[in-house]
């Protein structure tokens, strides 16, 4: 007998239990297990493969198998509708369900002269065709062909890819239209032809930003304003004045595996994001601005999540390296030697992959989306009603009938 | 049908004397998966001793020499402190005995490994596992996982008979004008359809519900006609796709079950992949073989609680003699549905939580969509107890039901009933490697259609373990009632204050 294929093993143990010998028995695979952290876990990482491999969604028989909740975006669970609400049948292409989304602000109402005709103009939007845009990769053993693969990407996608100005070389050039440049204030001033080509631009938060918001949308009137604000415990304040100083997009990031860190102990990126959202909409000027949400969005289900909790879209990075068969054994970060060559892609190949585990990411939130009967991802924006949180269903239902919950060990954030 | 069962059981399945008569039914394969290893080595001199000494029947003579030890049945580390311990009693210091390491493979955290094979062993033996596997929790770290029962403390169990307790539940309490029906379990078989699983699995399925005297649910895929003989404990469905439903079809049962929604799936309709549309299942569902079946999502013709009645009263028309059951799936707003469903004149609301099990589906929404069967139970019974109607409504929850102790849990926290799937394919021995979906289906014989594959199951041999595993459930349930000094299985319907949740002070 040759050796066993054992990416082929659909785990039925029929071999195991009919072995006449009893010879046969099966076994974890020790590197698997060894793949990823806590939060990339190895589950994680083969779903991506899979998706970035075929550009189907996982689907599967049997039960959940999984924990009853956890931490993270694993403790809530979003709607289903059952009867009593419209039909939905976008899944199966009947009817059209919409994942585009706006980026820019948005007026929070019109004013009109005399004769009645609206004064000023509209703020410039731009439309992309799914809430997603690709962000610059947090490691990985890159390369030009890894860069030119995201570019293609989010050219094929007609969404937007984050690059840090200083890989911005000449063969980017032509998917400029799909690029926003990622500046420091110091930068806006070096890059001013830069900036003139492009349709938005990121800039990252100092304390100086909010004041200088106005000047730099005078010296490029065209180009939406991206501010980059690591979350942190004064992230409502920060994301308040930005909003009130005029920013057009602000970027919420966490570090990569989700965490915020504040006081006491790290926060995960979903709650924080539903407080900044909550911030602004007490401020009553959230529908003035667009929100991206980004760090720890591992799998399709934490796009409708952080969508739910408040944030317009997000901004992918890890799950771009996984597309592109990164096993996230972090040898990158330590500078030793890559070993799947990821910096070696071809850049067709790797567009590809990317374009497969997208599109697999937005059939599953059109599931989601069907699912709530909801045809709109714009509408799901902030509908926690929407939704079901781990600790109201407890305390609406258990707490009723046992009194006070345990400081909480299995789902903490 | 084999005649020893058919002896036991009389014409049609149903028990002349009581209850069905459990069978040892060991597995189909040749290598059984139980949680010890035990080995015997070279040096064994056959002298018997071991087969003597264990109490488990682990170790047999096969002529002159051993047979290969029955190791799903050794007790393992357990066993080290007792007198008849093999592996020290032994002369030759033949023999071994150790964890098996596929338990690392096996199962997930709902289905943990022990609870495969407890299940596994009580299809066999009809009794609970001895030694020290778990049989009643998993690990999924809440809800039934988390919840357990605080009997009484220093009161003995209730020395009556298992005949004086009673499990039955009534299905019908609306005073209604149809049938009383009742059955003699608290559990009945979810819709798994012709398609979804095999026929002879289908066929075992209704033989031992009817032995049990319970029903069990076609699913949305048909009536084969291999089902007539048990008409009478078959239940079935409307479902959005409305595949194989005739007039002739709900004419013939008692329980007509409105599929609105799944809980693995909920709110995403059917799909039954083309490698499964066979010519006879195309044929049962008056379709094309060969090409994927959508059920949609949701009924196209149910936009609200009138249309809802409007359809409940159709099927009550067509069959004068039959119980309505609305299956629904757990949104937030799940207890007004249940509400709705009891205004549309339902007698039988049954909640599909979303841990349940499915032929395929999407993974994002058998993780994501919905609420645990847990937490619906509470709100759905408060709910319907506020609005002054529970009595009236058989409250039946499904999702994630694995063990006898889930039922009695699912019950104690506000169920009248429960209705399981996973349990019995585990009893069939299901691995829950979750491929049913893949290609032709199930290498198990379990969920296909393949003709070839179907063949792997005996229809004897699987309502055999059926029948077993639920007389293990049966004997778990009198004995829980025991403890907590009831009498009947609807004493404990809400009795939260049985129950205690490990996570709350
Ligand atoms: S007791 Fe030891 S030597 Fe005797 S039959 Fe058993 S294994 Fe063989
Ligand atoms: S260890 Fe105990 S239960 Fe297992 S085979 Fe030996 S005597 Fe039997
Ligand atoms: S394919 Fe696997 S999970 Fe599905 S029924 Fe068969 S053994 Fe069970």
């Amino acid at each position: 007998m040759t050796d066993t294929i054992d990416s082929l093993c659909k785990n039925c143990l029929r071999c195991v239990q009919s072995c006449p010998g009893q010879v046969i028995t099966k076994v974890a695979n020790a590197e698997y297990k060894r793949l990823g952290n806590s939060y990339w876990t190895p589950d994680i990482i083969r779903r991506q493969w899979f998706q970035a491999e075929t550009g189907r969604i996982p689907v599967s028989g049997a039960g959940y198998g999984g924990p009853f909740s956890g931490p993270g975006f694993d403790d809530m669970w979003t709607d289903m509708s059952e009867i009593v609400r419209p039909t939905r049948d976008g899944i199966h292409g009947r009817e059209y369900i919409n994942t585009v989304v706006d980026l820019g602000r948005s007026l929070r109402y019109l004013r009109f002269d005399a004769a009645g005709h609206v004064v000023g103009d509209a703020p410039k939007k731009i439309e992309i065709p799914i809430p997603i845009i690709l962000k610059d990769l947090p490691l990985g053993s890159l390369s030009e062909s890894v860069f030119l693969a995201m570019a293609e990407a989010a050219q094929a996608m007609d969404t937007f890819m984050i690059a840090p100005v200083k890989e911005w070389k000449p063969y980017l050039e032509p998917y400029k239209a799909h690029l926003i440049p990622l500046l420091t204030e110091a930068e806006i001033d070096t890059h001013g032809e830069l900036i003139r080509g492009v349709r938005i631009i990121e800039i990252q938060l100092s304390d100086e930003t909010a004041a200088r918001l106005s000047r730099i949308r005078a010296a490029y009137p065209d180009v939406l304003i991206m501010v980059r604000v690591r979350l942190g415990e004064r992230s409502g304040e920060e994301v308040l004045a930005l909003t009130r100083a005029g920013a057009d997009i602000l970027h919420l990031c966490a570090d990569r595996d989700g965490n915020v860190e504040s006081g006491n102990g790290p926060r995960f990126v979903k709650d924080v994001v539903r407080s900044v959202h909550m911030r602004l909409v007490e401020a009553g000027c959230r529908n003035e601005i667009t929100l991206f949400a980004s760090g720890g969005i591992a799998m399709a289900e934490h796009v409708a999540k952080s969508i739910i909790v408040g944030a317009d879209a997000v901004a992918l990075d890890i799950p771009l390296l996984l597309a592109l068969e990164c096993r996230l054994c972090f040898r990158c970060e330590a500078g030793l030697s890559c070993p799947v060559e990821v910096e070696n892609i071809h850049p067709e190949w790797g567009k590809s992959r990317i374009l497969n585990l997208i599109a697999a990411w937005r059939n599953q939130l059109i599931e989601v989306l069907g699912a709530m009967g909801i045809r709109e991802i714009r509408r799901l924006r902030g509908e926690v009603g929407r939704a079901m949180f781990f600790d109201d269903l407890e305390r609406e239902t258990f707490g009723r009938l046992f009194g006070k919950r345990k400081k909480r060990e299995s789902v903490g954030n | 049908m084999n005649a020893a069962l058919q002896s036991e059981t009389g014409p049609e399945g149903t028990a002349h004397s009581g209850r069905p008569e459990v069978r040892v039914t060991p597995s189909r394969f040749r290598n059984a998966i139980g949680k010890y290893i035990v080995r015997r080595s070279k040096e064994c001199i056959a002298c018997g001793k071991c087969a003597d000494i264990c109490p488990y029947g682990v170790h047999e003579f096969a002529g002159k020499t051993m047979a290969r030890p029955k190791d799903y049945r050794c007790i393992g580390a357990a066993c080290e402190n007792n007198d008849f311990y093999c592996v020290r009693q032994c002369p030759q210091n033949a023999l071994s005995v150790r964890l098996n390491p596929i338990l690392e493979v096996l199962g997930d955290k709902r289905w943990t490994p022990e609870l495969l094979i407890s299940t596994w062993y009580m299809a066999e033996t009809g009794e609970v596992p001895p030694g020290d596997i778990e049989y009643k929790i998993g690990d999924s770290g809440g809800g039934f996982d988390r919840i357990e029962f605080c009997f009484p403390p220093g009161r003995e169990p209730d020395a009556v008979p298992d005949d004086e307790v009673s499990l039955r539940i009534p299905l019908n309490r609306r005073n209604d004008g149809r049938p009383e029906v009742e059955i003699d379990m608290p559990v009945y078989g979810g819709g798994m359809s012709y398609g979804s699983i095999s026929l002879s699995v289908m066929i075992a399925r209704a033989r031992a519900y009817q032995a049990w005297n319970s029903f069990t649910c076609t699913g949305e895929g048909g009536y084969p006609e291999e089902l007539y003989p048990y008409d009478d404990h078959v239940i079935t469905q409307v479902a959005t796709g409305l595949f194989g439903v005739r007039e002739d079809t709900i004419q013939r049962v008692r329980i007509v079950e409105f599929k609105y929604a799944q809980g693995a799936k909920p709110g995403l309709g059917g799909h039954l992949l083309g490698d499964k549309v066979t010519p006879a299942v195309a044929k049962m569902r008056e379709a094309v073989p060969g090409n994927a079946l959508f059920s949609p999502f949701p009924f196209h013709s149910v936009y609200s609680v009138e249309d809802h009645k409007k359809h409940v009263d159709w099927i009550k028309h067509i069959n004068p003699r039959a119980l309505v059951s609305v299956k629904v799936s757990t949104p937030t707003d799940v207890d007004m549905v249940a509400v709705g469903s009891y205004h549309a004149g339902a007698n039988i609301i049954h909640l599909d939580g979303s841990y349940g099990g499915t032929g395929a589906a999407p993974d994002i929404a058998k993780k994501n969509i919905a609420m645990p069967i847990e937490y619906a139970i509470v709100k759905v019974h408060n709910f319907l107890k506020e609005e002054g109607i529970r009595d009236e409504m058989t409250l039946i929850v499904s999702g994630g039901i694995r063990t006898a102790y889930d039922v009695a849990k699912a019950i104690a926290l506000g169920a009248d009933g429960v209705v399981v799937g996973t349990s019995e394919l585990v009893a069939v021995e299901c691995i829950r490697c979750a491929a049913c979906e893949s290609g032709r289906g199930c290498a198990r014989g379990i969920a296909t259609t393949d003709p070839e594959l179907s063949k792997l199951i005996d229809e004897d041999w699987a309502t055999q373990r059926l029948i077993n595993l639920f007389a293990a459930w049966r004997r778990q349930l009198i004995e829980i009632l025991r403890k907590l000094g009831m009498r009947d299985i609807r004493e404990l319907v809400g009795r939260t204050d049985c129950l205690k949740h490990f996570d709350y002070e």
